[in-house]
């Protein structure tokens, strides 16, 4: 979706002002939010492009106007709820900072994270790579185009690089797609390449001469263009 | 005991770290802070979460994994040539020998600066970073300042961390779309030929290998 996360190109934000000895989480919430949806996560009834997906429903003015972990928040409390584990109306009353009484709490479930477990799961290597022989379609060297996609549901093309032609420079192999995984559609598997666009073909003939920008693209984000 | 140690639970007080130690705790919580505490107290009357698990994500990304992985793998790089072509050839499989591999660093890559191209990453999309060898992204990663100038104007950018590149460089962005997942090895600074890998690895910096920064020698230091 054409949201505010697509922040690529965008002007008027300001400087980047980076902070001196920057702490790893700036407040208690921040560190509880984090770990949440990283628990959360280890019931596996939701996927990675899924959590992206749902962090990018927030309203777009509210986007802009909010922290990193306030998106982690809003896109964990739409997931709990659409995956049954929180009730609407639980939500509504924590989204009011209200306690919700639980009549008859239980001990923690099996099948939730266990303390012993964190580290394992940390490093285990499930990733979104697909060990599975599927054809490339380019090839490093050729020229391709990003299509000019507009999809109503996640996806990682850039707004600023559609239409845009580029260059092939590393098919990193075979992954699962986003557009279909987050939309629970099947993992649709397809080779990943960077794409090497000048910085003129996508900003105009202001931009300096040499610089560049490589995007992480799948096959059904590019098309040929010799 | 400390004057600082109260015996309550960490989370009710630590949200103002800068703040002076004399004033008394009892500020109001702010809505956020309310919120993420109801939703736990939910989650973990709910069997959901395991409370120590959380403890033990919390602590593991705030004392244990950080920047100082990845300065010890380029400090690597610099002194041996072969570990350095392994590192480029097939960084995933590398670094995950020296134990730095995981969550958001399943797929890795390593680009390499030179005298003719210098490589910074971003994730305009979200706020996509290599955990294992970096820690949790900076703020002014996540920001939307970054992610939306990284790639329209990565010299403006690098002037904001106080670094000018001459013109015959060419600036290469990295977008970090996909699940791969990219460290910069920075160039080696002049004058350190003596110096020990733990030496070099204290004078690499998180944002020299993010690439918003370069690898200064010790004499630079300020």
């Amino acid at each position: 979706m054409n949201g505010a996360h697509d922040l690529g190109g965008m002007h008027g934000f300001g400087p980047v002002v980076p902070e001196p000895n920057e702490p790893a989480f700036h407040a208690g919430w921040e560190r509880r939010a984090f770990a949440l949806t990283l628990a959360m996560g280890g019931w596996r009834r939701w996927n990675l492009d899924m959590s992206r997906s749902a962090r990018e429903q927030m309203p777009p003015a509210e986007y802009l106007a909010s922290s990193y972990y306030e998106h982690w928040l809003f896109g964990l409390e739409r997931l709990l709820v659409e995956h049954g584990f929180v009730s609407p109306e639980e939500l509504a009353q924590v989204q009011r900072g209200e306690p919700v009484p639980v009549a008859a709490p239980v001990a923690v479930q099996d099948g939730a994270l266990r303390q012993a477990s964190v580290q394992h799961m940390l490093r285990n290597r499930r990733a979104a790579r697909v060990d599975a022989s599927i054809a490339a379609a380019f090839r490093v060297g050729d020229a391709v185009r990003a299509r000019n996609l507009n999809p109503l549901g996640h996806t990682r093309v850039p707004r600023y690089v559609r239409g845009r032609r580029g260059a092939v420079v590393i098919d990193h192999g075979v992954f699962v797609f986003p557009d279909t995984h987050a939309a629970g559609q099947g993992k649709k598997p397809q080779h990943v390449y960077s794409v090497r666009f000048t910085a003129r073909e996508l900003w105009g003939d202001d931009a300096p001469a040499r610089d560049s920008v490589c995007v992480d693209l799948w096959d059904d984000y590019l098309e040929a263009a010799p | 005991m400390s004057e600082h140690d109260h015996g309550h639970d960490a989370d009710d007080h630590d949200d103002d770290h800068d703040h002076d130690h004399g004033h008394p705790h009892n500020a109001p919580l702010t809505d956020v802070q309310l919120r993420v505490r109801a939703l736990e107290s939910l989650l973990v009357d709910k069997g959901l979460v395991d409370p120590a698990a959380l403890d033990e994500l919390i602590d593991t990304y705030e004392t244990k994994v950080g920047p100082r992985n990845g300065a010890q793998v380029v400090a690597k790089a610099w002194t041996d040539p072969a570990f350095k072509q392994r590192l480029l050839d097939d960084a995933t499989e590398t670094l995950a020998g020296l134990g730095f591999i995981g969550r958001q660093g399943e797929d890795m890559v390593v680009l390499e600066n030179t005298a003719r191209v210098h490589n910074m990453v971003v994730c305009t999309l979200c706020s996509c970073y290599p955990w294992p060898v970096l820690g949790l992204p900076p703020v002014w990663y996540k920001s939307a300042p970054f992610r939306a100038r990284a790639v329209i104007d990565p010299r403006g950018v690098l002037r904001d961390f106080g670094v000018e590149l001459p013109d015959d460089v060419e600036v290469r962005v990295w977008d970090s779309t996909a699940e791969l997942r990219y460290l910069v090895l920075p160039r080696r600074p002049d004058g350190v030929e003596g110096l020990s890998e733990a030496e070099l690895a204290a004078l690499v910096t998180r944002d020299a290998m993010i690439g918003t920064a370069i690898v200064r020698g010790p004499e630079a230091a300020p």
